[in-house]
């Protein structure tokens, strides 16, 4: 007779998967990506294809020759880092060979330097992100002009993001709430229309990936803070609405905020860390040097996760 | 719709022996009965070689406090008294009996006649429970007077009966509440007496309309039992979930149901307390359910236990697929996997579950990625993925100090793990150790 396989309760399983929960959220980062392409043009494709293959790529060499483990590339993770990598960086010609080094970087240093997928304390994309920032001012801050499909010409007519020309004394002119909405503004490759990354937020909400609770608290905290501000003086503050459809916000609470591995787990512990991200995103865009602040809001929002994971616990069946 | 409030899945509830009537399993020629079928000591064996035996004849004595009586489900020569492995592969003390015939104990009311009046005062329903061995049919094989001595100090409120079968694929109590509505609510009016209670309630999960039907047309009959339909998630037959579906109330960490005010019985045992009560009949007959998606036919059986595993599927369905991957006792969430289908059923089984090799097999395990899927689905607000490195790092105490010990081990994180990851198997070993930890203190 066949020998019969044991093992521990339960026999079943939800066929939930790492792999599957991957690659939806790289479906729902398709939308954006789509608008990115009608607004830039090819330029935003070649720059998402290339990061997403120079992440790839990395992470299968430092997994075959320098971890000397097998592959996990299949899985998606590294899809979705250099997706939101090249999402955060501008759709220029430039960026077709920064944004492998800021690949290396998400990979190499802030994902597998910590021991891989679950390991990371902060976000690989927005790590890649600053890097960059920090390291290419210029090329990092030069915005393509919205335009057609093929603006392969080297001497395009660079633009300024909404954040950009605010900082600099005013929004720029015409620059109405249905362009903010859509992604008719400059701005990084997949951040600037607000209704493709609510498309795919609500794809990975109806698939419960992630839950209401971390891009609410982030938004709603942007929003309300702004709002206080303007209520005070809005010359000099944005207007709230404007503030949450503009930049990164929008982007940055439903994909980069809701990151599973860096973001506590408990829905009192999402809670705080959206609110977090909200706090810290307005105060940088007011008072800091730089006009975007979501990056940073929540990396340093990141540094405080396994501190809320211990302070917010489930709350107990009966205690 | 009743439910409890917190986590829990939905398992793919494949109940597709749901429309197949009880059957009666023919008595086999062998019989070997364990004295070790419910929680707590072996039963002391009252007989020895060369007796003769009937069916409902004692032959092994409840000696330990929390012990129960077991009874001769067969009758025939006790062939010697030994030890026997069971379905899980240990050793247990057993009585082994040749068939001869099918004689009954006289006093057995074998008659088809239903009958409804109990003059038995409370204190004699439990000494009678004690006599004819009965323990909670739900899984834990509680010694049933036990239960339902309540100490002093402590006050019943609630009597409410499981009949939630949350687990996937089991459909033996949905068939006794359709076969046998009325001896149900008979033993449920028995354990009310027992208990003094006002009330007592059925839990039936929604997916089982027909048996809720049934029971409230059959429950209006009777004083005092409410059926109440729950809703469908896994695990709504759990003690601690149930009565804080049908109460509101929660069973604090370390406390028994009856701390607040509960007692907690299964559908199955409310059928057998009838029969023990008003037939004079000792629990020696298991109603089980023979299922699996890649069998030839579904059953429900009626079998003496003792009848081996072996048996029942040589009955049924004559051979398992030559694609079989596990054979489980009890559910797809908690039940367990056989190791030797040579070993005699014991009280509380009920099921023979036939698992395709491919269904079987377990993922492999990835990196977890704290999604906390696992502290949401643990319906006791526990967190899995942390037990799991603690108890890896072996770090006993903290897992004691996050409450370790309150895992009902019902297989929800698990479940639910994206990353595959044996949280239960984990959280088991991690219980065991706290438990060794404590013991070492004493």
């Amino acid at each position: 007779m066949n020998l019969l396989n044991i093992s521990g309760s339960p026999h079943v399983h939800s066929d939930e998967s790492t792999k599957k929960i991957m690659w939806r959220v790289n479906m729902a980062l398709v939308p954006a990506l789509l608008v990115a392409i009608a607004y830039f043009g090819i330029n935003a494709l070649l720059v998402s294809i290339i990061s997403v293959a120079a992440c790839v790529l990395f992470q299968w060499l430092i997994e075959k020759f320098i971890l000397k483990v097998p592959t996990t590339v299949s899985d998606g993770s590294a899809v979705v880092t250099g997706l939101l990598l090249a999402f955060n960086v501008p759709a220029t010609v430039d960026m077709m060979w920064i944004v492998v080094i800021g690949a290396l970087v998400a990979i190499g240093v802030a994902k597998m330097a910590f021991g891989g997928l679950g390991k990371n304390p902060f976000n690989p994309a927005i790590v890649g992100r600053i890097f960059l920032l920090i390291s290419f001012p210029v090329q990092m801050t030069t915005w393509p002009q919205v335009g057609g499909l093929f603006p392969m010409d080297f001497d395009v007519a660079t633009g300024a993001t909404p954040l950009g020309a605010f900082k600099e004394g005013a929004l720029p002119e015409g620059v109405t709430f249905m362009d903010a909405f859509l992604g008719h503004v400059g701005g990084s490759l997949g951040e600037v229309s607000a209704i493709a990354i609510l498309i795919g937020a609500c794809y990975l909400l109806w698939k419960k990936i992630i839950t209401w609770h971390i891009p609410v608290a982030f938004i709603g905290t942007a929003f309300v803070f702004s709002g206080i501000l303007w209520l005070v003086d809005s010359t000099a503050y944005m207007d709230p609405l404007m503030t949450i459809l503009t930049g990164g916000i929008m982007l940055g609470a439903c994909f980069m905020a809701t990151d599973m591995v860096t973001t506590p787990m408990a829905k009192s512990g999402q809670l705080i860390f959206g609110f977090g991200c909200g706090l810290l995103t307005i105060i940088i865009r007011n008072w800091g040097a730089y006009p975007e602040g979501v990056s940073f809001a929540i990396l340093l929002m990141n540094c405080v996760t396994p501190l809320i994971n211990r302070w917010c616990k489930p709350q107990r069946f009966a205690n | 719709m009743k439910t409890f409030k917190m986590g829990g899945v939905h398992p793919e509830e494949n109940k597709i022996s749901n429309d197949a009537a009880i059957e009666v399993m023919p008595v086999p020629q062998q019989m070997v009965v364990l004295m070790n079928q419910h929680l707590g000591a072996p039963a002391t064996p009252v007989v020895q070689k060369g007796d003769k035996v009937k069916v409902g004849q004692l032959i092994g004595e409840a000696q330990a406090f929390m012990c129960a009586n077991v009874h001769s489900p067969v009758s025939g020569t006790v062939q010697k008294v030994d030890t026997c492995k069971d379905a899980f592969g240990l050793t247990k003390p057993a009585v082994y009996i040749n068939v001869e015939g099918d004689e009954w104990m006289e006093t057995i009311d074998r008659t088809p006649d239903i009958k409804r009046e109990c003059t038995l005062e409370p204190k004699e329903i439990v000494a009678k429970l004690k006599e004819m061995g009965i323990v909670g049919l739900g899984g834990a094989t509680f010694p049933a007077h036990i239960k339902y001595s309540i100490p002093e100090g402590k006050k019943a409120e609630y009597l409410i009966i499981n009949a939630a079968e949350c687990e996937p694929y089991l459909t033996s109590d949905y068939r006794v509440m359709m076969e046998h509505a009325e001896e149900v609510c008979i033993g449920v009016s028995i354990l009310r007496k027992a208990l003094g209670v006002p009330n007592a309630y059925i839990g039936i999960e929604s997916n089982k309309p027909l048996a809720i039907a049934k029971m409230t047309e059959m429950a209006k009959q009777f004083q005092g039992i409410i059926v109440e339909p729950l809703k469908v998630k896994y695990p709504q037959g759990a003690e601690k979930q149930l009565i804080n579906a049908v109460t509101g109330r929660k069973v604090p960490s370390g406390k028994l149901p009856i701390d607040v005010g509960c007692v907690v019985s299964n559908l199955g045992t409310a059928f057998s307390v009838y029969e023990a009560i008003q037939k004079n009949k000792p629990l020696i007959e298991n109603i089980l359910t023979v299922t699996g998606k890649k069998l030839p036919s579904q059953h429900n059986y009626i079998v003496r236990i003792g009848t081996t595993y072996n048996d029942i599927i040589k009955h049924s369905i004559g051979e398992l697929p030559a694609t079989t991957g596990k054979v489980i006792s009890g559910g797809t969430m908690m039940g367990k996997a056989v190791v030797n289908l040579d070993a005699p059923t014991v009280k509380g089984n009920s099921s023979v579950l036939v698992m395709d090799e491919a269904e079987a097999r377990r993922n492999p395990e990835t990196a977890c990625i704290r999604c906390g899927k696992c502290m949401h689905a643990c319906p006791m607000g526990l967190e899995p993925y942390l037990f799991s490195s603690l108890v890896k790092n072996n770090r006993i105490e903290e897992a004691k100090e996050h409450n370790i010990l309150d895992c009902i081990e019902c297989g929800c994180c698990f479940f639910s793990c994206p990353a595959n990851k044996p949280l239960t198997d984990e959280i088991r070993l991690g219980k065991n150790r706290v438990r060794a930890m404590m013991a070492a203190k004493k």
